[in-house]
């Protein structure tokens, strides 16, 4: 099974051991692998999850790897079906050039179809789109009692509205069938345009929500008392005249971040610095051009392991969501800890989720703010401070995402999560992760 | 030369192979392919379908009953009667332990590797040789450069696989008939999921670029990545009397 039993998420913290990972080379024979031991299994896609949602310390993983076949495309509806482990960046690679773009995208290309679902990951264009649960019109889900359900809205609801969001404890996805939307050609039409203070954002936010199919913030919250930024926003663009299928889409293998960063290229001054310039770098305060899709929405991954300039200690993404107010209370609070606490972040997001509900039992998006900051772990400090967090979300009725998180408190999500408790029965016995063990909160294992 | 329009391929569904014929799916080019399952192939043909094969057409063979694979090559051939080119790129990593303690695997191992590659290279060359045209390409690996304690059997049939393919360059030739002989070092493939990972090991996709590449250009003898042709020039020039003090 191979010697390296340690297998990291994408924060590289926590570092769980495992007894081996399984990668079955065609859907057929996963039952057979899952059968071969006993012990608890959690599948596994790219592993781009930032906590222990994609860990399962002492047990196995499931890869899948080799599960990166497509089924079928229907040129006349955009209609893909293919197996789970078909990374976005295959597809996008693959049908960009006919066409084609992604109906929901996270912000790297790095995640699988499987991985998509399971964590019911959300885009820039949630307030237009929902997540990407939505999207989806059926999929295959294998339990290990070698059932297959096939789930869709009309067939075996129950699994799908499971699945869908459920961190890959209902079984595996075999397979999916998503649409794909059709585009004119590769590029973007994209604004991005300043703002001073929250309330600038909010307005801006607020007048993009119609004409704008994608729309995201990059918030510079440490160089000064007001929230500052800069706001996109973006819409296909009809331009052709590039021949798309000329466009690379590689990430050239020099841009690997080679080696585990000393840690004082992390200090706080370091931060202030990169995101000083960061926000200068627009000297405008309205911007408009045409870019490639791909720096619009994966702009970190055009360097291999950005996650190593973090150390070896990994680092740890805290999102969360919080519902519209009169006054937005509650996002102003965690904004101005962040900045109190004085701990420092190269990157804030910040983004308004629209009210398509998801479909899946616990999705993480719902109607209100979003914000995402990365921190590298520095311990005490930090977690005292997403504690802090975690109560203003809680008081205010929001959540954190499960695929951010290495830390919360059983409580935290129980009861920002009511659904759980029926969830639990739609739990295949034979799976479990990390993560799910954490947050139930029972200390027998 | 010119680009191929239609590939037999043998081994279809390894990870090399895999990776290799999405690149030639994506151009357009027609695909027969050939593996041991039938599923994975029915699999393997959607896939390739869809992302952009012209025309893709498979049989199952099986490595150790050599008159599979000329059954399939007949098959091939009424589907694609003017087909330019073949990739072979079956085999398998057998336990060199295991092999020593058994005549039977031993055997096997050269036959999957050689005998049986040998028999359908040589029905192919014949066609091939009318035809006045063809590119033949066919994974051996630089296991076959020298022997070593540790996967000699493995090695020897490679080796000789190696030899013949030089020696099927030599005689096709002067029909215009090219033949490829591609050498990968260690490949990240379920071949070698016991093995660990070290920094020598490729992704199969960067080494199915490497064959593309080659079997448009026409090229001789490929190291895939190209370290590889330094690292066996070292090892094949290291004296015997240091060699086999080695744990190689
Ligand atoms: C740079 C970066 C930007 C990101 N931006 C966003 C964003 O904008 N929006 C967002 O929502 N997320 C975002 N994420 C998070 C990421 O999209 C999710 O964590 C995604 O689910 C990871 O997919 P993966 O294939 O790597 O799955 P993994 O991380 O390996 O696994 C994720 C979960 O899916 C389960 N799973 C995987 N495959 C299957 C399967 N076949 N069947 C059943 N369960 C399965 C796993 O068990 C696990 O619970 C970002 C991550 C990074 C690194």
């Amino acid at each position: 099974m191979g010697n390296d039993l340690f297998f990291e998420s994408w924060g590289r913290f926590p570092k769980v051991s495992h007894l081996g990972m399984f990668a079955p080379q065609c859907v057929d024979k996963i039952n057979d692998l899952i059968q071969s031991s006993d012990s608890l299994i959690l599948p596994r896609g790219l592993g781009r999850s930032y906590g222990d949602s994609c860990l399962n310390e002492d047990g196995y993983l499931l890869s899948t790897k080799w599960l990166n076949k497509f089924y079928a495309f229907d040129e006349n509806t955009g209609i893909l079906k293919c197996e789970a482990g078909v990374t976005l960046d295959e597809i996008l690679q693959t049908f960009v050039p006919r066409g084609w773009f992604l109906p929901v995208t996270p912000g790297t290309k790095f995640v699988t179809v499987g991985g998509a679902i399971a964590n019911d990951i959300h885009g820039k264009n949630h307030h237009t789109a929902g997540t990407f649960g939505n999207q989806v019109i059926r999929f295959e889900l294998l339990r290990s009692d070698g059932t297959r359900l096939l789930c869709s809205r009309e067939t075996n609801p129950d699994w799908f509205k499971t699945t869908i969001g459920g961190l890959g404890l209902t079984g595996v996805i075999t397979w999916a069938e998503l649409p794909l939307k059709p585009i004119k050609g590769p590029y973007i039409e994209m604004e991005s345009i300043k703002f001073n203070n929250l309330n600038e954002f909010f307005s801006i936010s607020r007048e993009s929500a119609t004409d704008y199919k994608y729309i995201v913030s990059w918030l510079d919250c440490i160089n000064s008392a007001d929230i500052r930024g800069i706001f996109m926003r973006g819409n296909h663009s009809n331009t052709t005249e590039t021949d798309a299928s000329k466009i690379s889409h590689s990430v050239s293998s020099w841009k690997t971040f080679p080696v585990d960063a000393p840690s004082f290229l992390l200090s706080a001054a370091t931060v202030k610095l990169f995101n000083m310039l960061y926000y200068h770098k627009q000297i405008k305060k309205h911007e408009k051009k045409i870019v490639h899709y791909d720096p619009f929405f994966y702009p970190l991954d055009g360097i291999n392991h950005w996650n190593r300039m973090y150390g070896n200690r990994g680092f740890l993404q805290w999102q969360g969501v919080v519902p519209f107010t009169e006054e937005n209370e509650a996002i102003r609070t965690i904004l101005s800890e962040i900045i109190k606490s004085g701990l420092s972040s190269f990157l804030v997001v910040l983004k308004e989720f629209g009210s398509i509900p998801p479909c899946g039992m616990l999705s993480f998006p719902m109607p209100g703010i979003t914000l995402a900051v990365d921190f590298p772990n520095v311990g005490g400090r930090l977690f005292s401070l997403f504690d802090r967090l975690d109560k203003v979300v809680i008081n205010s009725g929001g959540r954190l995402y499960p695929a951010k998180d290495a830390r919360m408190a059983p409580e935290t999500f129980q009861s920002s999560y009511p659904d759980f408790e029926n969830f639990k029965k739609y739990i295949d016995p034979r799976f479990s992760s990390s993560f799910y063990r954490r947050i139930r909160g029972e200390n027998n294992g | 030369m010119a680009n191929p329009s239609s590939i037999l391929i043998f081994g279809a569904t390894s990870a090399i192979a895999y990776e290799t014929s999405k690149l030639f799916a994506k151009d357009g080019v027609s695909l027969y392919l050939c593996a041991r399952d039938e599923v994975d192939l029915k699999r393997l043909s959607d896939d390739l379908k869809v992302r952009g094969a012209n025309d893709v057409w498979y049989s199952a063979f099986n490595a150790l009953d050599d008159d599979s694979a000329i059954r399939a090559i007949d098959n091939c051939l009424k589907k694609f009667p003017g087909l330019d080119s073949v990739l072979v790129a079956h085999g398998s990593l057998p336990d060199q332990n295991k092999c020593e303690a058994n005549a039977d695997e031993t055997k096997k191992a050269i036959h999957i590797n050689f005998t049986n590659i040998a028999v359908l290279l040589n029905y192919i060359a014949n066609h091939f040789e009318k035809q006045g045209k063809g590119t033949i390409a066919v994974i051996s690996s630089v296991a076959g450069d020298r022997g070593r304690q540790s996967n000699y059997v493995y090695g020897s049939a490679k080796g000789a696989l190696t030899v013949f393919l030089s020696g099927l360059r030599h005689r096709l030739c002067k029909s215009g008939v090219k033949v490829i002989t591609i050498k990968p070092g260690f490949v990240d493939t379920p071949m070698t999921v016991d093995y660990e990972k070290g920094l020598l090991f490729a992704k199969p996709a960067a080494v199915a670029k490497g064959i593309y590449k080659a079997m448009s250009k026409g090229k001789e003898v490929v190291y895939l990545p190209w370290f590889w042709r330094w690292i066996m020039l070292v090892i094949r020039s290291i004296p015997p009397k240091i060699f086999n003090k080695t744990k190689l």
